[in-house]
């Protein structure tokens, strides 16, 4: 019985003790009980994929009542990073949650779904077969349906965007099955160890791959499977957002790299184009829609695709460089692919906890009707202002450092000691480059826009006005991920020789710490160190400092009621910019991929047609996948339905000639 | 010609800027401004008179840049605010807080005659009163309206140059 | 630890925190003599600055802390990108490298503070010009990455500082095709980040029409100098570095005094020369419509993208 085993089980029978306390606990206490127990099954969570992630091994088999192999869990490295990363989120998410949950997302039925979502969610990563896997992704997919149901009686949005996110889940979930039957008949075993067996360049490997990464991408929010997710995130409850966005889209990902790293490693480069492809997709279409968006929780739900297409690129790089033997490089994308899966979950938590915090206070989540609240919300306001800055990929963030080394391994891929590696890296390469640039500039606007509207300046509606701050455990969640943030963008050293370790022995080698905590990537010569980076700013700054202070004292503020806007009369707070003004010239630049669509509707006095009495503007950017590519495919399956209607016209003639056909069918076919 | 003289023709090639006049003397309390002033133009109801002028002023032929002038984009970042035209009913309220806005140590320069005392336009119906009964005036430009050579001297004034 | 290096990051901060209003005063006295006026002379930013420093802040009570702290985020983060780009020297300090995605973040913090600061301000312009120029950085960031990225393909480092002593050794590199394509990308991507004509008029007073004033319109006293101060810092900086890549000869690749006197006097001639020529530039050209920018800025991004994948293919 070793500490992993004890931890697996551990979280299994703390899942069961917080059910069966969340159902006999009266109301008063519930939330505040469940919630402990369900930060209590991550902590155990977190424990356990601590010590996988250093080394250490368990196994636990629970033999199951159906006819199927008993349940296997014995996490490796890389599951043991994953299930510490889902788990560090699903303590803040349950901390939170005892402040923050309400009426339908406080009921029995809510708490007990986030105890076996938080228990799914942390031991997909540490399944050893196929079909624990699935047993547990099933278990993590039912009990979010059921949470994301919690306040379906407030609208018509709720139960359509949990329609969309259960056919989806049903999808990947479908999808995995059929990719990892194939791979199980191929390896004629459903453990994952025996999966190794099949030789990646065969045909049915390549089979295997498509299905697999489309069910994997699925859950991950990879473009164009990707529609469920600005659906769902914004109608669930916050801090069922921050567990989806920052933690269930990773075992997407975990997936994805269980598939290229441990199943069938050594594909070839084309499974690596693959990547690229729909990761550089995911991350352009993500973030042009995230930066035109005016809903906050929509913003940071297609911010969630943006970082995941830039995950999968990178992945899709590593496996392209590999199989033209730049291993170097290879191995240096795919640390920076783990440390941007970190730095995600580091910031997209916060995010989400902070605009629940905001939907508390204010009850809005449209930007356009927010503004002045980091005077009335200053805790919440650095929380999200600091993972904003993450999200933006700003310097002594995480996000920063991710995207550094992602950089790095692609700069560096395309030439190893100078000689050309191939033609389709040399292409492939300064596109992917082009692409994360894109995608950061436009990040930068976007979450400039997402603080800058909703925390400065004036407020722009009484919701807003009357704000006040959240109570302190719904500040202290948010704080949390704020400082992890900031750990991971100025110790990057240790974090990053962690993350190599999950990948395999090999990938150790090429990143090391260097000076103060920093990140050195020997094998291409590259280092970064961001508290030197600091010190550096802080002795810059000295001298300004002492200027500021010494003239200060003799020059001091003074403070105008007024802001100056050209002296006139009419100076309120709706004159401001809103979050669709801010994004607008954007949206015109791009018009031809967004495609907005504008209707002005003008009407005029009874008396005259020269004088208006009123005019409706309304405008909309909807998906553009969604409506050219689902809307499509479901009249079309509409149709074949009404079709297949006309065989059932009623005539009790007609179905009795359906059954004598059929048996004289199954006549013919015996005698053959 | 000596060659000292065709070196400052060649020099002064192009110029269309009039040879600058005797410097007049500073005036009180401007010595921290230290040869810059940024200035803020406000027009309170004049017959933009006075703004041509001002206009002319900062042009090309009197160019008062080169002793330190400047026109200012938003009072926040003026010195001086040149004030011209009676104070109508509608601007008496926007003058004050333009002058509110713009940080200290400031001035206040009332140009042409309709500025300093209404002119022809101090019993309209629609003249609230002179720009001194609003907002303290520190330098008067007399004139209707005064020459883009008084307006240089008076900014020359603020800035000491 | 490369002591050497960091006196010669010191002195190049210092140095250029002298330079930057006197590059403005050079710029605007070329304008100036251009338009056929005398102009205020080049030490005329210099006296603004001493003026604003003495006079008192206003700040609305609506607004934030970050009216104070933002401008001197500005202004760190271009004092920063001096002491990373090799100006004075192309000798790089221990552990701070100049690496291409670290300065072009330190770029983009100065753009953030600057576009909070229009933000917080309240009013219709600030937002308006916040707006403007946070879409024109992010348009201009790739072809920044890209541009730097073409030119560090010949020297296999990233580091700007070995880029330009890689161009001193080999002056062959810098009129190859693929170097000449990034150098001018990378001057339409410096123009449009900086904002001078054709992307932004930066002595305009109609409010419609600006890009980067509109942010300033609501400070004042310190806060306009920490603000003004970053800006002409940011332009003297990114000047040198194209100078620097041009024309690298002068710049200091030991440490003895003499190539570190020889290094200021050589980057103090390139930079007011390259910017009395981008002034006298500017005399012809007008400021195009907002959304003929992005046209603008994806050519140069074209150009970037061409260089890159021409390196590869020719090279």
């Amino acid at each position: 019985m070793t500490a992993v085993t004890a931890g697996l089980a551990a979280q299994l029978v703390l899942a069961l003790l917080s059910s069966v306390l969340t159902f006999s606990v009266p109301a008063r206490a519930r939330s505040r009980v469940s919630g402990i127990s369900c930060a209590l099954i991550s902590t155990a969570g977190a424990a356990t994929g601590a010590l996988a992630l250093a080394g250490g091994r368990g196994s636990l088999t629970i033999p199951l009542a159906l006819p199927v192999d008993p349940l296997t869990l014995s996490p490796d490295r890389l599951g043991g990073l994953f299930m510490l990363v889902a788990s560090a989120v699903g303590i803040l998410v349950s901390v939170y949650g005892i402040s923050y949950a309400h009426g339908p997302s406080a009921s029995r039925t809510s708490w007990a779904a986030l105890a076996f979502f938080l228990v799914g969610m942390q031991l997909v990563p540490a399944a050893a077969d196929a079909m624990s896997f699935l047993l547990m992704w099933e278990v993590m997919a039912l009990a979010s349906t059921a949470l994301l149901l919690a306040d379906h009686a407030h609208g018509r949005q709720v139960s359509s965007a949990t329609v969309w996110y259960s056919a989806m889940s049903q999808l990947s979930f479908l999808l995995l099955l059929g990719g990892f039957t194939v791979l199980s008949a191929a390896a004629e075993s459903t453990s994952f160890s025996a999966m190794r067996a099949v030789s990646s360049q065969s045909p049915t490997a390549s089979i295997v791959f498509v299905i697999l990464i489309l069910g994997f991408g699925s859950k991950a929010g990879l473009v164009p499977l990707h529609v469920w997710l600005p659906r769902a995130h914004p109608e669930a409850p916050s801090h069922i957002s921050a567990a989806m966005s920052a933690a269930m889209v990773k075992m997407g990902v975990y997936g994805a790299l269980l598939v290229c790293i441990r199943l069938l490693p050594d594909g070839p480069a084309w499974w690596g184009v693959l990547l690229l492809i729909l990761g550089g997709i995911s991350a352009m279409y993500g973030i042009l829609q995230a930066a035109v968006a005016s809903d906050v929780k929509k913003l940071l739900a297609y911010s969630t695709t943006e970082n995941v297409g830039l995950i999968f690129l990178g992945l899709g790089a590593s496996m392209l460089l590999r199989s033209y033997d730049a291993t170097a490089a290879a191995d240096v994308a795919i640390i920076a692919a783990l440390f941007l899966v970190v730095s995600h979950a580091a910031f997209k938590a916060p995010l989400f906890l902070g605009a629940g915090s905001i939907l508390h206070a204010t009850g809005e989540r449209n930007l356009d009707r927010l503004g002045g609240l980091g005077r009335r919300m200053p805790w919440t306001g650095a929380a999200f202002g600091i993972a904003s800055l993450g999200a933006a990929a700003l310097p002594i963030t995480s996000g920063f450092v991710a995207e550094w080394m992602l950089l790095q391994g692609l700069i560096h891929g395309a030439r190893v000691d100078g000689e050309l590696v191939s033609l389709p890296v040399s292409i492939a390469m300064p596109l992917a480059v082009a692409v994360i640039a894109l995608t950061a500039g436009l990040a930068l606007l976007t979450f400039v826009k997402a603080y800058g509207i909703a925390f400065l300046a004036r407020p722009r509606s009484p919701a807003a006005a009357s704000a006040h701050e959240v109570p302190a455990l719904m500040r202290i969640a948010p704080l949390i991920g704020a400082v992890a943030i900031l750990a991971l963008g100025l110790l990057p050293g240790p974090v990053a020789v962690a993350l190599a370790s999950a990948i395999g022995p090999e990938a150790v080698m090429n990143v090391r710490t260097i000076g103060l905590a920093g990140v050195g990537l020997p094998s291409i010569g590259a280092l970064l160190d961001p508290v030197g980076l600091l010190i550096a700013a802080a002795l810059v700054a000295i001298p300004v400092l002492t200027i500021i202070v010494v003239t200060s004292k003799r020059h001091p503020q003074r403070v105008a009621k007024l802001v100056w806007g050209g002296g006139g009369e009419r100076n309120n707070p709706r004159m401001q910019y809103t979050a669709t003004s801010y994004a607008e010239p954007l949206l015109r630049v791009f018009d031809d991929v967004l495609q907005p669509s504008r209707d002005v509707q003008v009407t005029h006095v009874d008396e005259s047609r020269y004088l208006v009495q009123r005019i409706k503007v309304e405008q909309r950017v909807s998906d553009r996948v969604e409506t050219g590519l689902y809307r499509p495919v479901l009249s079309f399956a509409d149709r074949i339905g009404v079709l297949a209607r006309r065989l059932q016209n009623g005539s009790i003639h007609r179905y009795l000639g359906y059954s004598f056909a059929a048996l004289l069918v199954v006549l013919v076919a015996v005698s053959l | 010609m000596s060659v000292k003289r065709l070196a400052g023709l060649i020099r002064r090639t192009g110029q269309i800027a009039e040879p600058s006049p005797p410097a007049p003397e500073l005036f009180e309390g401007a010595a921290v401004l230290g040869g810059s002033a940024h200035v803020r133009y406000i027009d309170a109801g004049g017959g933009n008179d006075c703004g041509s002028e001002i206009a002319a002023a900062f042009g090309p032929v009197y160019d008062v840049e080169r002793y330190g002038g400047h026109l200012a984009a938003s009072p926040r970042h003026a010195d001086v605010l040149l004030v011209t035209g009676a104070v109508t009913q509608n601007l008496a309220e926007p003058l004050r807080r333009t002058v509110e806005a713009t940080s200290t140590p400031r001035f206040v320069i009332a140009v042409g005659d309709s500025a300093i005392n209404g002119g022809v336009f101090a019993q309209g119906y629609g003249v609230a009163g002179a720009v001194s009964d609003f907002v303290t005036v520190d330098l008067e430009v007399p004139g209707s309206p005064p020459e883009p050579a008084e307006i240089v001297a008076a900014l020359r004034r603020m800035t000491g140059r | 630890m490369n002591w050497s290096a960091l006196i010669i990051a010191v002195i190049q901060v210092v140095f250029f925190v002298l330079l930057a209003p006197l590059l403005i005063g050079v710029m605007r006295q070329v304008r100036a003599k251009l338009e056929g006026r005398v102009g205020a002379g080049i030490w005329q930013p210099w006296r603004d600055l001493r003026k604003l420093l003495v006079k008192d802040p206003v700040r609305a009570e609506d607004s934030s802390w970050l009216q104070r702290a933002a401008p001197v985020t500005l202004l760190v983060s271009s004092l920063l990108l001096c002491v990373l780009f090799p100006l004075v020297g192309a000798m790089t300090v221990t552990l701070i490298p100049g690496d291409l995605f670290v300065v072009v973040s330190v770029l983009l913090i100065g753009v953030v503070a600057l576009a909070l600061v229009g933000l917080d301000s309240g009013t219709a312009f600030g937002g308006m010009g916040s707006s403007r120029h946070m879409m024109v950085a992010a348009l201009v960031e790739p072809t920044l990455l890209l541009a730097v990225y073409a030119l560090s393909i010949p020297t296999n480092s990233s580091t700007l500082a070995i880029i330009v002593e890689t161009r001193l050794e080999t002056p062959a590199v810098i009129l190859s095709p693929v170097s000449m394509l990034a150098m001018v990308a990378l001057i339409i991507a410096i123009m449009a980040e900086t904002g001078r004509l054709p992307v932004d008029n930066p002595s305009t007073h109609l409010e419609v029409t600006m890009l980067h004033e509109a942010m300033l319109l609501e400070s004042s006293g310190r806060d306009l100098a920490w603000l003004e101060l970053g800006s002409s810092l940011k332009l003297a900086a990114l000047l040198g570095l194209v100078a620097n890549l041009l024309v690298p000869w002068g710049i200091a690749t030991t440490s003895s005094a003499l190539a570190v006197i020889i290094g200021l006097v050589a980057i103090a001639v390139k930079v007011l020369l390259l910017g009395g020529l981008l002034a006298a530039g500017e005399v012809f050209l007008a400021k195009v419509r907002l959304f003929r920018v992005p046209e603008l800025v994806a050519g140069s991004f074209a150009l970037s993208f061409l260089a890159v994948t021409a390196s590869y293919l020719i090279a």
